[in-house]
């Protein structure tokens, strides 16, 4: 919904807030991942994900987050898929040149970057190519894997 | 510009120290001189003549030809293949790659192959919507951005390597190009992607049309502050507009394209429209040349390329210069095989 995003791209900063904290108790959560086995848990944290990015930023489970890098407006809703800017094609009134009644997900990528605190800096970086391996996957616990494999 | 090592036509130039590809379109770029390059149009044909008929009416004007892939997502002969044709003959191609079409396996194919047909200048491109071209019930892969096409490119030549990490035998040598659209929102980050294209490792790009100078410099000024004027050169995009008419159907139709409101009326209070729009061309071509880090302009006029042959002379930005063509050269030869 894109009155949604626009909220998200609208509070990028809480959000960005909220999900350093999210992120923290993701990493702590990392013995009781293990306990159960990050493959059993991927199914049931992976739908909870699917509910509550797809309301915020009608998030298509790419399993590979950039929202922290793209001003909390989900590249994936690009019809081109572009995650590391927005193309030439971009309607003079800011809108997608695929859909005319969708705003340009990189036009608000910009806006919310310029609230947050690292979203100028996290614009800047470039996004590897997508895998597509892992469409559907849960974002958050293979950053929790990640990070916690990192500390240990 | 005559080379000193110049081969015989269809062989690659000795790669300079310093340079990436053994293309004329780096010599000439590097060589500081005003640069010109144009698109050629693909044919919807399987007859290389005309591929060559169409790069013929550039000869003597232009550095480099675009061969278009699937531009404005309507269906031609792949750039890979004019380009095979055209190097054939010694010209320099830039071989435009859009992600619409092609997965990373086939793109990356695609640049060796045309690496070893001689190309040595890939322009990155994300692509038109195939909702914009003649076939809109076609699946749209984008499974690259313009930008990871260009790291992909990079790593090919600079780490003979495939993305997957398999080494190469022997690398692409080419020169890598992306575009880049100063008139079109979000306007204040765009030198901000351009840092991104260079730092995915762009060394050249070619921007859509110009016609607003102000909103040009403005561009420029962003880049010049964050540093890319070093580190890439700018062809600035112009052409000549048929009448206000095309101009008004080229705005609200043709993607990121920004023509102000005062261009439209420059034409339409003409008496020879077409006249005024090449002169107005003449006139872009004229204020670009003066703005500092501009190293030259990409002529794009769809369906009316002789006029750049024209528009070239007649804004006299070659200096005198004659660009490679295939019988620039033919009343030197008998000297050389004299001597």
């Amino acid at each position: 919904m894109i009155a949604m995003r626009r909220w998200s791209v609208r509070h990028a900063r809480g959000l960005e807030t909220t999900y350093r904290i999210l992120e923290r108790v993701f990493v702590a959560l990392d013995p009781l991942w293990r306990r159960l086995g990050y493959r059993r848990v991927e199914a049931p944290v992976a739908a909870v994900e699917r509910v509550v990015k797809g309301l915020l930023f009608d998030c298509r489970m790419c399993g590979q987050c950039a929202l922290s890098a793209t001003g909390m407006s989900c590249p994936m809703n690009c019809p081109k898929n572009l995650r590391n800017g927005p193309c030439g094609g971009v309607r003079a009134n800011g809108n997608c040149e695929v859909d005319p009644d969708m705003p340009c997900v990189w036009v608000l990528a910009v806006q919310g970057s310029g609230r947050m605190r690292e979203g100028r800096a996290t614009i800047r970086l470039v996004q590897p190519p997508v895998d597509r391996r892992l469409q559907g996957r849960s974002s958050w616990l293979a950053v929790a894997r990640e990070r916690a494999g990192s500390i240990r | 510009m005559i080379f000193d090592d110049e081969p015989v036509p269809g062989y690659p130039l000795p790669i300079l120290p310093g340079h990436s590809s053994p293309g004329r379109l780096e010599r000439v770029l590097r060589a500081g001189v005003f640069t010109v390059t144009t698109e050629l149009d693909p044919p919807d044909s399987a007859d290389p003549e005309e591929v060559y008929r169409r790069a013929r009416v550039f000869d003597g004007y232009v550095d480099g030809v675009n061969a278009t892939d699937g531009s404005g997502a309507n269906c031609h002969m792949s750039s890979l293949a004019v380009c095979a044709l055209l190097t054939r003959a010694g010209y320099a191609p830039v071989m435009q790659i859009s992600c619409r079409d092609k997965n990373r396996i086939a793109i990356q194919g695609d640049i060796l192959g045309g690496a070893a047909m001689g190309v040595c200048n890939i322009l990155c491109l994300s692509g038109d919507g195939v909702q914009s071209g003649d076939h809109p019930q076609a699946k749209p892969v984008f499974d690259l951005d313009s930008l990871s096409l260009l790291q992909i490119a990079r790593m090919l030549r600079d780490e003979k390597r495939f993305e997957s990490g398999r080494k190469l035998t022997f690398a692409p040598r080419v020169f890598l190009g992306a575009a880049e659209n100063p008139f079109a929102p979000p306007f204040e980050w765009r030198a901000e992607r351009l840092a991104k294209k260079v730092a995915a490792g762009a060394q050249f790009i070619q921007t859509q049309y110009c016609f607003d100078i102000p909103m040009m410099r403005e561009f420029m000024h962003r880049a010049r502050d964050l540093g890319l004027l070093e580190n890439v050169f700018v062809l600035a995009g112009v052409g000549p507009l048929k009448s206000a008419k095309s101009a008004q159907w080229m705005r609200t139709h043709v993607a990121g394209t920004h023509i102000p409101d005062s261009v439209i009326a420059r034409l339409s209070g003409a008496q020879d429209q077409a006249h005024e729009g090449r002169r107005l061309c003449i006139d872009l071509i004229h204020e670009l040349r003066e703005m500092p880090g501009v190293s030259g302009v990409h002529v794009m006029a769809y369906r009316q390329e002789e006029s750049v042959a024209e528009v070239i002379e007649r804004s006299g930005v070659l200096g005198g210069r004659i660009p490679w063509f295939p019988e620039r050269d033919q009343q030197q030869q008998p000297e050389r095989i004299d001597s």
